[in-house]
């Protein structure tokens, strides 16, 4: 038994065989064979064990993601039964007498070569497609598994070194009761995509991977975060003791769920959830949010090799803004570049890439991409309550320049005879030092204030929320941070706005009651956060935590200010 | 045998999605189907010899079939290029 200590991703409690999610050894040894017959058949049989798993994935990506994105497994199967591939394996195998494995990553090879020296960057990325589909027919031929998220059957607790955000996609909640990974923090992609399936998940374990052995029992602590591998009898039953316990809770916090949100005084703040996809609406509804405070639009950008269609992105938005009826809908424009790249736009390598050409930035420059979003949005707009939002604003030129791009498009589908409503608010995300520190200029001419606290925090510390020998400076509680926000909220108020919060912090049970006396309008979080938060928010007085706004905010440290909040509220 | 010379319209040439589509099609004739560019010729019912032709817009290309469903499949196979935005 071992027990591992982690950062709590996602809350629950999972108790399940570990999967190992990682790439296996593909090392084989080359043999000269004497009856190629047999070399050619256990060939096949890989190909159709291969074709038949990629059909499944192929279905499974189209229910979860969309038909878009099953395509590319469309053109990998096409791989597996293609005559130029599959016949010269087979003379290699008749004519130099070697193993099937052998004969099939010289032929493989061959084509990779092939492809990756052509001048075309489009060409020489299906290299990789032609690599991942071999791979997979290799592992069948040596006998191991290729581990695949999507065809899991059991339930299973994932273990990785980290989980992509495809990988993340892929996961079957039916099985994948929880995960847990080596790297990664609270704000990493597969934490926040854990929440969003609300999948019991701890991260930055350091070496869980060195730790945990395929199929044996883990449970994982998403409330805690603690991993133990391999547990006693007693840990079994005190886990299963502390997920019943959850559930309980889970019980009444849904007895919140058609309640406003209201503090003990009777104030209403408002609760909306971040999405990614529309799939995730269902979650903000069964949870009962009361708004949409951030929908980012990048998943509809990533995992392909092309930029999505006006007409795909039409339809994203409509879907997500019908399902929430009259209820607000915050979409955030393309916020890419960074952490997050997009292979298929070739943008070059950068030093900074956090400091450097995205989000905003981006789609002024490449405004082609940006009025195609724009378009779909406006279209869309008649579907629902749609607030639009742009990222990573760090001057009012930028705002000027993107609305007066919404602007030129919107006369264009109104010339087109197109409908387009007349109440879309426009704002801004506050996450650069720059604006937060003008927002009374900024206020003057925006229609709301999401203060993105992730970015917020990481650009006014200095510190990049990747690097882990930095992370004692993500200090969400630290003063500077407090005295941002306050001037943010303040700013906005002053022009009659509204401010809300869209970064993880707006779910912490710190700072809830931080930003309630500081006045915040819209608080807006995973949704698995939102009942919780609900329910300390009945509790709080807003009155009673805007009377210590001006002793928190000249506080010295993070440290003070926790401890005076703990205190405070009795946590 | 049957022949049909198209010119690539698609702005990103011949690329995965519709080279799929194209593969698929052909896959469903008989005839021994053949794609022809810049003097090479490669099997119309191997994705990957498609694309390795790498085939870019405003390209002239030309596809022949020969065997028992030689009209069925030219016919088919120049409907696909139209209705994928390939070429005409």
């Amino acid at each position: 038994m071992s027990h591992i200590k982690g950062i709590a991703a996602s809350s629950g409690i999972a108790i399940a065989k570990v999967y190992r999610l990682e790439a296996p050894d593909l090392s084989y040894e080359k043999r000269t064979i004497d009856v190629p017959e047999n070399e050619v058949k256990r060939l096949h049989e890989a190909l159709d064990i291969s074709k038949s798993e990629l059909e499944k994935i192929k279905e499974h990506t189209k229910k979860s993601l969309g038909d878009e994105h099953a395509e590319i497994f469309s053109a990998h199967l096409l791989v597996l039964s293609d005559p130029e591939l599959i016949q010269p394996i087979e003379d290699k195998i008749k004519s130099d007498n070697v193993n099937a494995e052998a004969a099939l990553e010289e032929t493989a090879n061959m084509f990779i070569d092939l492809f990756k020296n052509m001048d075309n960057e489009y060409m020489r990325e299906r290299a990789a497609d032609i690599q991942d589909v071999t791979k997979r027919v290799m592992a069948h031929l040596i006998g191991v598994t290729f581990p695949d998220p999507a065809l899991i059957n059991e339930e299973v607790v994932i273990v990785a070194d980290d989980l992509t955000p495809s990988d993340t996609a892929q996961l079957n909640k039916q099985f994948v009761k929880g995960f847990t990974t080596d790297i990664g923090g609270r704000t990493s992609h597969s934490a926040i995509m854990a929440r969003s399936l609300e999948i019991p998940a701890v991260v930055g374990t350091k070496e869980i991977t060195g730790k945990a052995q395929k199929g044996t029992m883990i449970i994982v602590d998403g409330i805690d975060g603690d991993v133990i591998v391999d547990p006693s009898e007693q840990d079994l039953d005190k886990y299963r003791d502390k997920m019943a316990r959850f559930e309980e809770q889970k019980q009444e916090w849904a007895k919140l769920k058609d309640e406003a949100t209201v503090t003990s005084e009777g104030t209403h703040v408002e609760l909306a959830a971040n999405i990614g996809t529309p799939e995730d609406v269902q979650g903000v509804l069964d949870n009962g949010g009361e708004g949409v405070g951030l929908y980012r639009t990048e998943f509809l950008y990533m995992g392909k090799n092309q930029l999505p269609t006006e007409e795909e992105q039409f339809d994203a938005y409509k879907s997500v803004l019908e399902q929430m009826g009259d209820k607000p809908v915050v979409v955030r424009t393309l916020d890419i570049g960074g952490d997050k790249e997009l292979d298929y736009l070739e943008l070059p390598k950068e030093l900074n890439p956090f400091l450097g050409f995205r989000a905003i930035r981006l789609c002024l420059e490449r405004d082609d991409i940006f009025r195609t979003q724009l378009r779909a949005l406006l279209r869309a707009s008649v579907h629902g309550n749609l607030k639009i939002m742009f990222p990573m604003i760090a001057t009012l030129e930028e705002f000027r320049e993107a609305k007066n791009i919404l602007n030129e498009e919107k006369l264009k589908l109104q010339e087109e005879g197109k409908d387009v409503s007349e109440n879309i608010e426009v704002g801004i995300m506050v996450e650069i030092p720059s604006t937060a520190m003008i927002a009374r200029r900024f206020a003057k001419e925006v229609d709301f204030f999401s203060i993105g606290t992730n970015d917020l925090i990481q650009y006014t510390m200095a510190a990049d929320r990747m690097n882990e020998r930095v992370s004692y400076l993500y200090q969400p509680y630290n003063p500077a941070i407090l005295n941002l926000i306050n001037n943010v909220i303040e700013a906005a108020h002053a022009e009659g706005k509204w401010a809300g919060m869209c970064g993880e912090m707006a779910g912490d049970s710190i700072a809830i009651p931080i930003l309630l006396g500081l006045g915040l309008d819209e608080f807006s979080m995973s949704a698995t956060s939102i009942l919780p938060a609900r329910t300390q928010l009945k509790d709080l007085s807003k009155e009673e935590m805007a009377s210590v706004k001006d002793t928190l905010l000249s506080m010295g440290t993070a440290d003070e200010v926790v401890a005076f909040i703990k205190e405070k509220t009795n946590q | 045998m049957q022949e049909k010379t198209f010119t690539i319209t698609s702005s990103d040439g011949v690329h995965a999605r519709p080279a799929t589509v194209l593969v698929q099609k052909a896959g469903q004739f008989q005839s021994d189907i053949n794609m022809h560019y810049k003097g090479k010729a490669v099997n119309l019912k191997s994705i990957m010899g498609i694309m390795s032709l790498g085939i870019p817009s405003g390209a002239e290309i030309e596809i022949t079939a020969e065997g028992k469903d030689e009209e069925e499949a030219i016919q088919q196979l120049a409907d696909t290029m139209k209705n994928e935005g390939l070429g005409e």
